[in-house]
């Protein structure tokens, strides 16, 4: 690979997974403050308040963050990939502007309503612009879900004559059918990190005897939550995406399911390491026919492996992209099985005094970024060597003119102000756990100390 | 068709300027105005619950400029790559210097990101101003509609061209006086006692210089680009636009010792929003224009399919008039002088 590209490839991914870490709890937790203020409105139960203000507190440090690292993300189209803009931007264009059109002006217009207009609002208003908020995030998910079902399965297009793509059919792009699944599965992946954080901090307050009130209602929340989309989550969203990757991207399957080989009763692969240079699997550990049975419904079905299509077409790290697939499947089938046995605790009456389970939920924490990361890896190493699906390679797209060094300069930019920004987020957010809740009524929503100190 | 998005984006990007301008600008006099906590906090109240909407015109001007013009856009973003690189840094930078310094009162602390925050408002004013500077000096571009500059050569304009000349570093300081000014309207507006009074003495330093500037700037721009009065040759109807310029400047100028906040604060809006339509309609129907001419980047050759414009006007109407109402309701909801030891930030 010319080091260029390289550079660009990176650049993107660095920044898109790094993004994204913020915008998932952003969305997951927006629609868990939703629910605790409509419970705390309809049975006007203070401690339900103070939750929600908790966690708007958190979610607020969350959302600078993700509006920070989003901003570069639309303008990497055309700094690092202006190729790919001039050839592809006559469609994604539309998703791309409505995104900032209709998400972005909802959410900016009711994010300081709903963060610091609690006072100045009804309770039924500021329900409202909690809501708007809601709204706008998950909105602002679909048009990019919108954009990248474009590059994985393009449709609603014609090829101009200057060889760019330009739209065809508004409502075919808009509703493209691989836009419907990815969004409810990357959805609901959203609502899993927001229901694990939720129930991480719960079970932490719990198991350090602090705010316990509070502690409860984040666990029993998080925990119905995070159980019910970890279902979906599987079954149908992850489900149905398999099939249409299977239907579209036929390449893709075999190398996410490391099927080096077409066979019929093609096994499912739960361990094992891809052997390039042999092709095939090391140490594997199977389930013969399962494969066949998800893909196509039937234990003998043949799937087709990676030898049935040329090798230039195969995606580039076929590896990582293994990994990525696995590592999510993986924790996605851990999701379900700690929240239904915490769910089962939960209706025996147990779960707050079993704390071996409230340590599980509070290490939790950190994996459902992982698994979306993984599923965000999976969806986009997958689709290589492509950057549209079967009209563009990525070796095309990127800035021709835009050195690896002047790349690699903003690359270790960005690098040096991300960290600057974690770690400050992390600050942040670990401070507003160790207040608690309590500090959420309303007469402290404002700083007390507002003396006038001299600065110089 | 390519006509009308052309004036869209134009009005988008107005926009951006004249709402961004002035948190930007509150942003450039911040540490000098605002002596003390409570002064600061004031000024970081008057902007806190807009900014982030105002900043939002940016990237909705960016994404319709992307849907309209994809190869204008894919040219300059990347032409431009290094000084957006570091805009969008400044822009970081300034959001957590607004963001974070609330929520720790610890005076090192919050020092930090006052001058994380005023440094990079001002920054961001003369990168902006320099960007419009290249945009009518015009960049070299090729037969392939693409081009690289770095940030700068040796500051003159001949075949080696930056991003950095004489001319456009000129056009920078411009756009940091004029915001610096529209910033410190606004403070005046929002803000009264000593700050406000601090306030409208920045804006009343602002003005001659405000004023040399322009005409130098004119000047200037006449000087490099004998072409760019083509336009009001032909269409006279353009001569308006300069006369509101000088209107505006002599509004702000009597309005604003007088106290009449409000008033020169519009006429300062109205002064950028104007100075930018007259630069959009002496380039129009370019949109980025070539050192050498036959390489310009226009309404003609960089719009997107007719289809997709066409669509683009029903929902873009559509979420302009939803994007105006909550622009309406929020100021609304936040208007008058900011309060006293009061609310977040």
């Amino acid at each position: 690979m010319d080091s260029a590209l390289l550079i660009h490839r990176l650049h993107f991914a660095f920044t898109a997974t790094f993004h994204y870490l913020f915008p998932q709890l952003t969305m997951g937790l927006a629609l868990l403050i939703v629910v605790l203020k409509t419970i705390a409105l309809r049975r006007n139960d203070p401690v339900y308040h103070e939750s929600a203000r908790f966690w708007a507190k958190i979610f607020g440090i969350n959302f600078v963050l993700g509006v920070v690292t989003g901003i570069p993300m639309e303008f990497q189209f055309g700094t690092n990939w202006s190729h790919f803009s001039r050839f592809a931007g006559g469609v994604i264009g539309q998703t791309l502007s409505m995104e900032g059109m209709f998400a972005f002006f909802l959410e900016s217009a009711f994010i300081g309503l709903f963060l610091f207009g609690e006072k100045k609002l009804s309770p039924r208003a500021h329900w409202w612009s909690a809501f708007g908020v809601f709204a706008g995030s998950w909105l602002s998910g679909y048009f990019i879900i919108a954009t990248d079902a474009f590059m994985q399965y393009p449709v609603g297009y014609y090829k101009a004559s200057d060889g760019s793509l330009q739209l065809a059919s508004f409502w075919t792009f808009v509703l493209n059918p691989w836009a419907g699944w990815q969004y409810a599965h990357n959805m609901s992946g959203a609502a899993i990190t927001g229901a694990f954080i939720m129930t991480s901090v719960g079970a932490f307050y719990l198991l350090s005897n602090k705010w316990t009130v509070h502690a409860r209602i984040f666990v029993k929340t998080g925990v119905i939550a995070g159980c019910i989309f970890s279902v979906l989550q599987i079954f149908p969203t992850g489900d149905r995406q398999g099939k249409m990757v299977t239907e579209l991207q036929p390449v893709t399957l075999a190398a996410m399911e490391g099927l080096f080989h077409g066979q019929t009763q093609a096994p499912l692969l739960i361990l094992g390491q891809p052997n390039e240079e042999q092709g095939k699997i090391d140490n594997p550990l199977q389930v013969p026919g399962v494969l066949s049975m998800l893909t196509y419904r039937r234990w003998d079905a043949h799937v087709r492996g990676l030898d049935a299509f040329p090798k230039q077409d195969w995606p580039g790290n076929i590896p990582l992209l293994y990994y990525s697939y696995h590592i999510m499947v993986g924790l996605g089938s851990f999701f379900i099985a700690i929240m239904s046995l915490a769910l089962l605790l939960l209706w025996t009456g147990k779960l707050f005094n079993a704390r071996w389970m409230l340590w599980i939920l509070m290490l939790a924490a950190p994996f459902p970024y992982i698994a979306n990361t993984a599923g965000w890896m999976t969806a986009e190493l997958g689709r290589q060597p492509w950057i549209v699906y079967g009209l563009m390679r990525t070796e095309d797209g990127y800035s021709k003119l835009v050195s690896a060094g002047n790349g690699l300069f903003t690359l270790l930019g960005f690098m040096g102000m991300y960290m600057v920004l974690g770690i400050l987020g992390l600050f942040l957010l670990w401070r507003e756990i160790d207040h608690g809740p309590a500090a959420a009524s309303l007469s402290n929503l404002q700083p007390s100390t507002d003396a006038p100190r001299e600065v110089r | 068709m390519s006509s009308l998005w052309f004036w869209i984006v134009a009005a988008m990007v107005v926009t951006y300027v004249v709402l961004d301008g002035f948190d930007i600008g509150a942003g450039a006099i911040y540490l000098l105005a605002a002596k003390t906590n409570d002064e600061r906090r004031r000024i970081l109240r008057a902007i806190g619950p807009v900014w982030d909407g105002n900043e939002v015109w940016l990237l909705a001007a960016g994404g319709t400029l992307y849907f309209a013009f994809p190869k204008l856009y894919a040219s300059s973003f990347s032409g431009f790559y290094l000084p957006l690189m570091m805009v969008l840094w400044l822009l970081m930078l300034r959001a957590i210097g607004i963001e974070f310094r609330a929520h720790i009162e610890h005076a090192i602390w919050q020092d930090f990101f006052d001058v994380v925050f005023c440094m990079s408002s001002i920054l961001l004013a003369v990168f902006f101003g320099a960007a419009l500077g290249n945009v009518v000096r015009g960049v070299p571009l090729d037969a392939t509609g693409y081009f690289f500059e770095p940030l700068w050569t040796n500051f003159k304009l001949n075949a080696d061209i930056g991003i950095l000349d004489w001319y456009t570093v000129l056009i920078g300081v411009m756009a940091l006086v004029t915001l610096t000014a529209h910033g410190s309207y606004y403070i005046a507006l929002k803000t009264d006692e000593d700050l406000g009074r601090r306030a409208r003495g920045f804006a009343l330093l602002c003005w001659p210089l405000q004023f040399f500037l322009t005409f130098s700037a004119l000047v200037a721009t006449y000087f490099i680009r004998p072409t760019i009065m083509a336009n009001y040759r032909n269409h006279p109807i353009g001569i308006l636009i300069p006369i509101i310029v000088v209107a505006c400047l002599a509004v702000m100028l009597w309005a604003n010792p007088k106290g009449k906040e409000r008033l020169a604060f519009i006429a300062s809006g109205l002064y950028i929003a104007f100075m930018l339509v007259g630069a959009a309609f002496a380039l129009y129907p370019v949109l980025l224009s070539a050192r050498e001419h036959q390489y310009d980047l226009t309404i003609y050759n960089s719009a997107a399919g007719s289809h997709g414009l066409r669509v683009g006007l029903v929902w873009w109407t559509f979420s302009a008039i939803l994007a105006v109402a909550y622009f309406v309701f929020v100021y609304w909801k936040f208007r008058g002088k900011v309060p006293v030891g009061e609310g977040h930030y």
